[in-house]
């Protein structure tokens, strides 16, 4: 084939980069770094919290320690999917954490895959995000070769393999744990896939939030959500959802006034993908805010 | 043992190019036109599953005539060297100049082979302007690897020659899509009417396959005009 030694043709991108540049994917399937386990020393245990305590307590603990590096990752908290009767909304907060310490204020966790679906991800931001761009592309890649889309559930189940291929990482804490959110053209209505760390793939027909602050976030939909919601509707209950993740989990940021800084939300309908503009975001959170505060 | 016969290199090349020309100038024809928002691109395609003209990356669009599994390989690796590239440093980083040099390269290889068919093949790489301080690329490739850059319009496939002098005439800049759509059709009506007179050839969305890359859209500037969407301009 031209541009490269091989005749064999695919539609598959996630194939195509582990037969053509596999070092681009060492991260996906291998295990981070190349290990397979934690290294046993004295003052690392396994446990997270224990090796805090360590340190917190004074003990020695080793300067370049894995569990160091892992301290200082990004990760992604609270993302959350709403179906209303005209399509889905999909949203998420926009801080990314590292340790106690807040590492990013303006990260994006949802991203556009194509015209009728989004992804978010939460979990460890930089494997995270580079799978959301791989799935993009995986997607994307598809389309252009076939000539047509592929269908919802197929893309849904493209993205479950990859967190399957995400295992090893996952087995040393680097858990990717994306939403997948589309308009079914077929069956003219909204889809939210989710995930658990291994590539599990589950349904679910009315809201979903995962993420550190998921647990708060899923809370407050599912006391707000009823069934064929407005596009309105859906939107005040996604904005009061984001707002008490972050209000009960210090990972998760809230809208930022000061620096403008609101919740990425989209909204995919029959007639295809689209950003709320900050703007109405803020908007929603002002009118949020004065309810609360009555 | 009797001696292999002596060809000369010069025979050799000619041979291949006739070959090459043979199977172009049966080839149905692309037009490609730079109009106000963009490029424009129309085939004369009655097939409605086999496409002459394809997306290959964001801002950049392949339209081909020739032998179809020539150019479809071609298309393919296209799309398959761009994604790539793009996923290893970044999407800006794909230009239709650096696609052009790598089609070149291998459509040339190809013809100078001594045991391969040159590929009987012509392509049209568009891509569209970054902003307005920038300009169009046309790229024009030829079955032999050369290539050079086209502007305004330009035309691939058997009747080349014939369908441009038509468009020198006709064509003015700034058109605007319907107006360049329509000047495509009539062009290929002329062309056709003046091969068969008898019989007065209508172009329809039926009978032909258009694109444009258009700098309203968003990232992907790639838009196949859909039949109904031909329909209404060509009946306006």
């Amino acid at each position: 084939m031209v541009f490269s030694g091989s005749d064999h043709r695919t539609s598959d991108f996630l194939e195509l980069l582990q037969r053509e540049r596999p070092e681009l994917l060492s991260k996906f399937g291998t295990g981070a770094f190349g290990i397979t386990s934690l290294p046993d020393s004295p003052a690392v245990s396994a446990d997270f919290r224990s090796f805090r305590y360590a340190e917190l307590k004074g003990q020695h603990v080793p300067a370049t320690s894995l569990m160091d590096l892992y301290d200082n990752l990004l990760e992604g908290t609270t993302i959350l999917a709403v179906v209303y009767n005209e399509g889905i909304i999909i949203a998420g907060d926009r801080q990314a954490t590292a340790g106690f310490q807040v590492g990013e204020r303006r990260i994006r966790k949802v991203y556009e895959v194509d015209t009728y679906s989004a992804i978010a991800i939460a979990g460890v931001a930089g494997p995270a995000m580079e799978m959301a761009k791989l799935f993009q592309v995986q997607v994307e890649f598809y389309e252009k070769i076939e000539g047509s889309q592929l269908s919802l559930e197929g893309k849904a189940n493209s993205l479950s393999n990859m967190v399957k291929s995400n295992l090893p990482m996952a087995m040393q804490g680097l858990v990717v744990v994306p939403i997948f959110a589309g308009y079914d053209l077929k069956r003219k209505e909204g889809k939210i896939f989710k995930y658990d760390a291994i590539g599990g793939q589950y349904e679910e027909s009315e809201y979903y939030a995962t993420g550190s602050g998921g647990k708060d976030a899923q809370a407050t939909l599912k006391k707000l959500y009823s069934s064929d919601m407005s596009r309105d509707g859906a939107l005040q209950i996604v904005a009061e959802a984001l707002w008490d993740a972050a209000d009960e989990d210090v990972a998760t940021g809230g809208p930022d006034f000061i620096r403008e800084i609101f919740p990425t939300i989209k909204i995919i309908d029959s007639t295809g993908i689209s950003d709320i503009p900050d703007s109405e975001v803020k908007e929603l959170y002002t009118e949020l805010l004065d309810r609360l505060r009555n | 043992m009797p001696a292999p016969y002596y060809v000369s290199p010069e025979q050799i090349m000619q041979e291949k190019e006739d070959f090459a020309r043979k199977g172009i100038e049966k080839a149905k024809e692309v037009i490609v036109l730079e109009y106000r928002d963009g490029i424009l691109m129309v085939a004369e395609n009655p097939l409605a599953t086999v496409f002459k003209i394809s997306e290959i990356y964001d801002r950049i669009a392949l339209a081909a005539t020739g032998l179809y599994p020539d150019y479809e390989a071609l298309r393919y690796a296209g799309i398959q060297g761009a994604e790539i590239k793009g996923f290893t440093f970044n999407r800006e980083d794909v230009t239709a100049r650096w696609l052009a040099n790598q089609y070149s390269q291998q459509i040339g290889g190809i013809y100078r082979q001594s045991d391969a068919k040159p590929l009987e093949v012509e392509l049209l790489l568009c891509e569209i302007r970054e902003d307005s301080s920038s300009s169009n690329r046309i790229y024009h490739l030829s079955f032999d690897g050369t290539f050079w850059e086209d502007n305004e319009y330009t035309v691939i496939g058997g009747r080349a020659d014939e369908i441009s002098g038509i468009l020198e005439n006709e064509y003015s800049g700034g058109l605007d899509l319907n107006g360049a759509v329509r000047l495509a059709a009539r062009t290929f009506e002329t062309i056709e009417a003046e091969v068969d007179e008898a019989e007065r050839y209508q172009v329809t969305a039926e009978t032909i396959e258009a694109a444009v890359l258009d700098e309203t859209r968003n990232r992907r500037k790639f838009k196949r005009l859909l039949p109904d969407e031909l329909s209404e301009i060509l009946s306006a």
